[in-house]
This record gives C-alpha cells, sequence and structure tokens, in this order.
C-alpha cells in the first residue's frame, strides 16, 4: 500500500481511534472547502482585492489538501487501488499546489506587511491634516472676527465710539469677562481708566505709570500675560473665584505733533495706552495664541482709528477757529470802514467848513489892511492876517496828510517843464533869501531833460518845501540847489535798503540835492525828522513857525512818485544836506501844442501865471477891451470877447473861470447881468467868478456890486502885475475887491 | 545914421513924450504885453485907437450940430472915447474927456464945443507923435537892431 501521510497504525486499527480520525478528517476536509467558499464570497462582495491571484492559489491548496483528506477517509480501510491512485494524485497535486504558493507567498508577504505599513501612515496623515483643518478654520474665524471688529470701529470718527465699540466688540469675541482702556494723563506720568465693558461709568482711577508691568507692556507691541494681581488687572471686586488669566497690550497714541510726513514719530516718544483684557473667572481658559494675536491686531487698528480721530477732531477745530477769524475779521473790517468814511466825511465837511470862515476872514483882513487904520490897528490887523494864514496852511496840511495817509492822493501827472519848476522855486525863494542875506545858487545838470512827466505842483511843493526849510534854519551863508538825473550806481548807494529803482526806457530819476550851511541836525535827531508833528526843538528855532508837517507830507509825496528822500548832516553848526529821488516819466521833445498848459506861450517869457484860464471878457469899448485881452493873453489865459451883454449870456459857460464886466458903461446893466448869471450856474463851483472893471472910484458902487452877487472889483487901468495879483487872488480865495 | 544913435533918438523921443505927458504908464504897460507871440500889438492897440477916435469925434461933431442935443448920447461918446484914450495912456485926451463929460452933465452947449475942439486937437497931436514914434521903431528894427525898453 503506498504510504499515506497519515500515521501508519503500528497496532491493529482500533475502532474508537480510528473513528476519531474518522471525524477529524471530515471536518477538516469541511473547513478546508468552505473557507475557500467564505473567502470567494467575501472577495466578490469586496470589490477591491488585489491578491486574487493568490487567492486562487491559497483556494487550490486548501481544496486539494481537503480533498486529501476527504480521501484519506477511504483508506482507512482496505481501499481499492483506484482510491490509492486518487489519494496519490491528490497528494502530488496538493504538494505542487503548496510548493508554489509557499514560493508565492515569499513575494507577497513583504507586500502585505507593507500595506500595512502605508495604511498606518495614511492615518496619521489623515489626522494631521484634520488638525491643520481646524487650525486655519480658527484662524479664519479670527480673521473674520477682525475684520468685523475693525469695520466696527472704522465706521465711526469719534474718538468715544472708536473705543468703546473696541471693547464691546472684543468682549464679544474672545467671551471675556472684562475689557478695560487706561489712557495716559495730560501729566504723563499717570494712566487713568477711561472706559470698561461692564461698569458703564468708570470712576477716575488712576495708576502711576511707572509700574514694572506696565514697562514691560511697553516695551514690546505683543500681547502680553500680566498677573491679576497687578494694579492694572485688579477691576473686578475680588470675588471668591479664581480670577481668569488676564492679558495686557498696548495701544500707541499717534498725536498730531509726531505725526510728520518724512519722518515716522520715534518710538521713545510714544505715548502709550494700555488695553487689559481679563477671562471669565474659573472658567479654566487658557489664552490662545490666535486669540492673543487678535487682540494685538485689533490694538493696532484701534492706534490708527484714534489717530484718524484725532486728525479729525483736530481739523475741526481749525476749521472753526479760522471761521471765528472770520467773522471777527469781518467786523473789524466793516467797522473800521465804517470809521474811514467816517472820518472822511467829516474831513469833507470840515474841509468846506473850515476854508470858507478862513477865506472870509483871510480875505476881509486883506481888505481892513487897505483901509485907514491907526497904527495900533493896523498891527493887530497884521497879526489877525498872519494868524489866519498859517492857520490855513495848517488846515490845508492835515487835510493833505490825512489824505495822503488814507491813499486816497493820487498824483496828477503831466508833462510839465522841470527847467520851469526850479526857476519858479528859485523866484519863490530870492526874496526871503536876500533878506537873510544868504546867497542862493541853482544848478541843472545839462543832461537834465527839460520836460517831464509827473506831478508838477506837488513836486514843487517838495522841493520848496526842502528849501524853504533850508532857508528857514540857515542864519547866514549859501543855499545851493543843484538837480541831475539820477545814475543807477548813485541809486543803488542812497541810504534806503527797501528803494529798488527799477530803470527803463521812458523814465528817469531826478536827484535833487539842497545843501545849506545852517545850523545842522544832530544825527541822532534826523529818523524823527519826517515824522508827523515832531519839530527838532534843540536849536531854540521854536518860532520858525511850521506845525513839524511839511517834511511827512514831502516824504509821503516822494513816496508817491517812488522815490525817497532823506537828510544828511555832520552834526549840529555843520549844516545838512537834503537829497531827494523821484521817478518822473521822460517826455518826448515836445511839441509847443501838445502841453496842455500853454496854448499860445511856447517858451517862458514872461511868467505864464495862469495857463489856459478859460476867462470872458465883456466891454463896450473896443480898445480897452483889445488891452484886457492883450494883458489876459498875456499871462497865458484864454480869452474870450464879448462886446454886449446879450453875447455875455450867450457865451457864459461852466468852462469860464472868471468873468471880467466892465460896468461904467452906461447902457449895460451889469447888476442885471450879474444875476442872469447867478440864475444860469446854481452851483458855486460852476459859476465863474464875476469881477467887476471900472474906472470911477465910487464907494456907491462898489456896494452895489457886492450885493448884486459880484465876486470882486478892481479899478482901470490894470496893470501886469496888478492883473497877475488879482487874478491870483481872486483864484484863491475867490473874491477880491479893491480898496477904494 | 547908425543903429545905436537911431536907438539913442528913439530912447529920447519916447522920454519926451512921457515927460510932455502924452503918454503915461499905461502906455509902457502895453509895450510890456508885447512879446514874440504878439510883436505887433502895440501898433494894432493904437490903429484901432486911431479908428475909434476918429469915429467917435465925428459922432461927436454931428451930435452936436443938431438942433435938440442929445446929451446922454454925448456923454456916452465921451466916455468911449475917455476909456479907449485911458487905455493906451493918450493922458493928454482923457483929461479932456473928463472935462468934457463934466460939462455935458451940465448941459453945457459952448463948454461941449470948446471941448471937442480941445480934443480934437490933442488927439491929432498924440496920433503924430504915436506915428513918429512908429517910425524910428520901424527904422532901428530895419537896421536890425532891437528896440530898447
Amino acid at each position: 500500500m503506498e504510504s499515506c501521510n497519515c500515521i501508519e497504525p503500528q497496532w491493529p486499527p482500533d475502532d474508537l481511534l480510528m473513528k476519531y480520525q474518522y471525524i477529524s478528517d471530515f471536518f477538516i476536509a469541511l473547513a478546508y472547502f468552505s473557507i475557500p467558499l467564505e473567502l470567494i464570497y467575501f472577495v466578490k462582495k469586496s470589490a477591491v482585492f488585489p491578491y486574487r491571484w493568490v487567492l486562487v492559489q491559497f483556494g487550490a491548496f486548501i481544496v486539494l489538501c481537503g480533498a486529501t483528506h476527504l480521501i484519506n477517509l477511504w483508506t482507512f480501510t482496505v481501499h481499492s487501488r483506484t482510491v490509492a491512485s486518487v489519494m496519490t494524485t491528490a497528494k502530488v497535486l496538493t504538494a505542487a499546489v503548496s510548493c508554489i504558493t509557499a514560493l508565492m507567498l515569499v513575494h507577497i508577504i513583504p507586500d502585505l506587511l507593507s500595506v500595512k505599513t502605508r495604511e498606518l501612515f495614511l492615518k496619521n496623515k489623515a489626522a494631521e491634516l484634520d488638525r491643520e483643518m481646524g487650525l486655519i478654520r480658527t484662524q479664519e474665524e479670527t480673521g473674520r472676527h477682525v475684520r468685523m471688529l475693525t469695520h466696527e470701529i472704522r465706521s465711526t470718527l469719534d474718538r468715544h465710539t472708536i473705543l468703546k465699540t473696541t471693547l464691546v466688540e472684543l468682549g464679544r469675541t474672545l467671551a471675556l469677562e472684562e475689557c478695560a482702556l487706561w489712557m495716559p494723563t495730560r501729566t504723563g506720568l499717570e494712566l487713568q481708566l477711561s472706559y470698561t465693558l461692564r461698569q458703564q461709568n468708570p470712576v477716575g482711577y488712576t495708576v502711576p505709570i511707572h509700574h514694572p508691568v506696565i514697562n514691560q507692556v511697553f516695551s514690546s507691541n505683543r500681547a502680553v500675560k500680566i498677573s491679576p494681581n497687578c494694579p492694572v488687572a485688579r477691576l473686578r471686586p475680588a470675588g471668591k473665584y479664581m480670577p481668569g488669566e488676564v492679558v495686557a497690550v498696548r495701544v500707541p497714541l499717534l498725536h498730531l505733533s509726531n505725526f510728520h510726513i518724512n519722518d515716522w514719530p520715534e518710538l521713545s516718544t510714544k505715548r502709550y495706552a494700555l488695553m487689559v483684557l481679563m477671562l471669565p473667572s474659573d472658567s479654566a481658559r487658557q489664552w490662545h495664541v490666535h486669540e492673543l494675536e487678535l487682540v494685538e491686531v485689533v490694538a493696532d487698528q484701534v492706534a490708527v482709528a484714534l489717530s484718524h480721530a484725532a486728525i479729525l477732531e483736530e481739523s475741526m477745530r481749525a476749521r472753526d477757529l479760522l471761521m471765528e477769524q472770520n467773522v471777527a475779521l469781518d467786523l473789524a473790517r466793516r467797522e473800521a470802514e465804517t470809521a474811514i468814511r467816517a472820518r472822511n466825511d467829516f474831513l469833507a465837511v470840515m474841509n468846506h467848513e473850515m476854508r470858507t470862515p478862513m477865506h472870509a476872514i483871510i480875505a476881509l483882513s486883506s481888505l481892513l489892511q487897505e483901509t485907514e487904520l491907526t497904527p495900533e490897528q493896523r498891527l493887530m490887523v497884521e497879526t489877525i492876517l498872519k494868524s489866519s494864514n498859517l492857520l490855513a496852511t495848517l488846515i490845508n496840511d492835515v487835510l493833505d496828510l490825512s489824505r495822503l495817509e488814507d491813499g486816497s492822493l493820487q498824483l496828477d501827472l503831466g508833462t510839465f517843464n522841470l527847467y520851469a519848476v526850479f526857476r519858479e522855486v528859485l523866484n519863490l525863494i530870492k526874496p526871503i533869501a536876500s533878506v537873510k542875506k544868504l546867497h542862493v545858487s541853482l544848478t541843472l545838470a545839462p543832461d537834465l531833460p527839460e520836460y517831464a512827466i509827473g506831478d508838477e505842483k506837488r513836486l514843487m511843493q517838495t522841493i520848496l518845501n526842502i528849501v524853504g526849510n533850508a532857508v528857514k534854519f540857515s542864519k547866514e551863508g549859501s543855499i545851493s540847489i543843484t538837480a541831475f538825473v539820477a545814475k543807477l550806481d548813485t541809486l543803488r548807494d542812497s541810504k534806503a535798503p527797501e528803494f529798488l529803482p527799477v530803470l527803463s526806457d521812458n523814465i528817469f530819476y531826478l536827484r535833487v540835492q539842497v545843501k545849506d550851511s545852517g545850523s545842522g541836525i544832530n544825527p541822532l535827531d534826523i529818523p524823527k525828522l519826517f515824522t508827523k508833528f515832531a519839530q527838532n526843538q534843540s536849536t531854540g528855532t521854536r518860532n520858525s513857525g511850521g506845525s513839524g508837517l511839511g517834511l511827512a507830507i514831502c516824504k509821503r509825496f516822494v513816496n508817491l512818485m517812488e522815490g525817497h528822500i532823506w537828510i544828511e548832516s555832520e552834526g549840529l553848526g555843520k549844516g545838512c544836506t537834503a537829497i531827494l529821488i523821484v521817478k518822473l516819466g521822460m517826455a518826448e521833445r515836445v511839441n509847443e501844442s501838445k502841453l496842455p498848459y500853454m496854448p499860445k506861450m511856447p517858451t517862458n517869457h514872461g511868467q505864464t501865471a495862469f495857463p489856459g484860464l478859460k476867462v470872458l471878457v465883456m466891454d463896450e469899448n473896443g480898445v480897452s477891451r483889445m488891452v484886457t485881452k492883450g494883458l489876459l493873453l498875456h499871462l497865458g489865459c484864454d480869452v474870450t470877447m464879448v462886446g454886449s451883454s446879450d453875447e455875455c449870456l450867450r457865451l457864459v459857460s461852466h468852462e469860464h473861470k472868471v468873468v471880467f464886466m466892465d460896468i461904467c458903461v452906461p447902457g449895460i446893466d451889469s447888476y442885471g447881468i450879474t444875476i442872469r448869471i447867478h440864475e444860469k450856474f446854481t452851483k458855486r463851483h460852476e459859476r465863474p467868478l464875476l469881477v467887476a472893471l471900472t474906472g470911477n472910484t465910487d464907494k456907491v458902487k462898489k456896494e452895489n456890486c457886492m450885493r448884486a452877487g459880484m465876486d470882486g472889483l478892481i479899478l482901470k487901468p490894470v496893470s501886469l502885475d496888478k492883473m497877475r495879483s488879482v487874478l491870483t487872488d481872486l483864484l484863491e480865495h475867490r473874491v477880491f475887491f479893491e480898496a477904494i | 545914421m547908425d543903429l545905436v544913435q537911431l536907438q539913442r533918438q528913439f530912447v529920447d523921443y519916447r522920454t519926451s513924450l512921457y515927460h510932455e505927458g502924452f503918454l503915461d504908464e499905461q502906455f509902457t504897460q502895453l509895450q510890456e504885453l508885447q512879446d514874440e507871440n504878439n510883436p505887433d500889438f502895440v501898433v494894432e492897440v493904437v490903429s484901432l485907437f486911431f479908428e475909434d477916435s476918429e469915429r467917435l469925434l465925428n459922432e461927436l461933431a454931428r451930435a452936436l450940430e443938431q438942433q435938440s442935443i442929445d446929451y446922454k448920447r454925448i456923454d456916452a461918446h465921451v466916455h468911449q472915447l475917455k476909456g479907449s484914450s485911458s487905455s493906451i495912456g493918450a493922458q493928454r485926451v482923457q483929461k479932456v474927456c473928463i472935462a468934457f463929460r463934466n460939462y455935458c452933465e451940465e448941459q453945457n452947449v459952448e463948454g461941449c464945443l470948446n471941448c471937442l475942439q480941445q480934443v480934437r486937437h490933442e488927439y491929432s497931436l498924440v496920433k503924430t507923435k504915436l506915428e513918429s514914434l512908429f517910425q524910428l521903431e520901424q527904422q532901428i528894427l530895419t537896421a536890425g537892431g532891437s528896440i530898447p525898453m
């Protein structure tokens, strides 16, 4: 018999043992058959199983083993050769398959093991990813909280709202028990509890700023955990519970003054507020990192929002201040305008009111002078005249000066003869100078243009004033007047740093120097000279008269003419030099007809004292009419001749300044004409002055003239000088009655 | 005659006129009014005076020949003549006019006629004198000199 793998029984087959063997074999076969079935069933069930081939092999191996054991059942008893061969085949096959399987397993088992490792690895990875997901989610959550907080904070520019909102939102987001903000006081030495979350109105609780914990918090920009026993953290009444963890963070406060565009504020000059956050007590909660980060970010945002709020507050304050100032300025301006208007009105009224009586006084005093007077009376009248002349000059000066200060004075620019101005000044000053035995010399530079454009009257007034002063303050010696065109370098060295001459083609600078050998001036007094009403008292020339306004007015005129005036003196007793520089326009080589003021007299032959004065002469007598006309023409007037009263009334116009009427012609009713002319020109300044010419010396006639409304009366024959002085007087005083 | 002598003669003649009362300062004034612009002023005025006076004298003669003398008119004429003569400085004529006017007021025919004659006489005298003066002036000017003042 083929030997089977079973142990051959040495002793005769025991029935019991045989039975047990029989049964075991049966069950083994069963198991061996069912295991693959189970395997197949489950593999079929699961979709993924890479080792199907292994399973098949394994299944085959098991099936064959089962088959072997099953066939073994038949080998307990005597069995046929077929059974033996089947058994052998089964065993051979089993052997083959098991060897193959064993060989296969060598490859497969490491794989299987590594699957396990991979599985472990993947599990770990999955756990890690889970963790990370958790973190990201938390961070996102934090970010959302921060954004929301920031939005809340930044949605308002009001400082209080910002801070309150911060605390509320932080409290909500982090579920805090208490949140507080300590602001530095103005002195910077203490922190004051300004805002809290739970308590409505925090009491002004202060803490000195130089606490080690506080310094620690201020020195870093991170949120720092502090002890709940720190003075800043003692916000809640001491309870029975363990206080929660406390965190403090600094909040930089940017001051406007620290905030320069180009250099960021230095850390050392920063001021900080302190924000303290307290977790709920006995909650055993810990401060997580992300919560701390949240707190830091919020603190920064708060700082920015606060600085914005501060800037806004500042600008609002500045705007309010500006508005207030504007209102105040407006008011002041209106008040000033009212004051100026009032003053101008006053001046205008006073101008007229003051001048009228003055002229009456002067005119009548001069008339009085012509009558028969006793010597004492004459002296009195002279004094009256002198005083009233002085007063008139003073009034004029004051009015002029006030107009100058106002800036309302404007120069009357015109073309004039410069040489004539100097000659006129000389003529006017010569009498006085010769009385004082002073020698006056005038030198005009050859390159000085003859004609210039400027304000002739005021230039003459200025030069006359200076020359007059020179004469006034010199007891003996000589006065020299020189005039020349100032060159650029001489302009520059004039002692006025603010005098900046500008040269251009059609202007030139006239420089006039008046040197006298008189009493001189103390150099210390020189600055005071040009101030109003300050007169030099030291040299006892107090009774020279003048109110001290003259030089001030000159200076103003010179300034208007864009020039400069100053006085140099080496000291008392050494004389002084007055220098003035004014800007004048260059006149072209002017044609006689172009000169506005000299229609018929081109050169200065004889003094044309009344250039262009329009005059009407009414005289029936042809010869005397012609003579009068000649007289007036010679004086430069523009004469219209009429021979009858009708013609006179027809031709008289407001352009005529004076009307000369011959009243001693019978047949001409001069009084009638006078009345008619008065009717024709109602306004006083439009009406021409009416002057009667008569050959009669008749007091009655004179009274009649005055009563009829005539402004003057002169006796024929009229000499040239007489006519000149009559016209001068007439135009100045608007009245001239010759003494009869 | 040479220039200087002419000028001296002119000055002497003029001075004599003043001395004899034919002219007074008014005439000097007239001369002062003469300048480059009005070079013939004096001549013009004097010529006008001559014309005017001639006319007035004729009128006066005619008026005094009337049967009924209109003294007012005569007075007016004489007044005119007085005015003209005083304007140019014909002193003697002016004086006679004043007297004439008085007679007019008195309505004295005789006196008026007398005065008229006198006026005529004085007028012709002053006319001749002035004409010679102007001739001398002309001579000086043509000789190339200037009129001494």
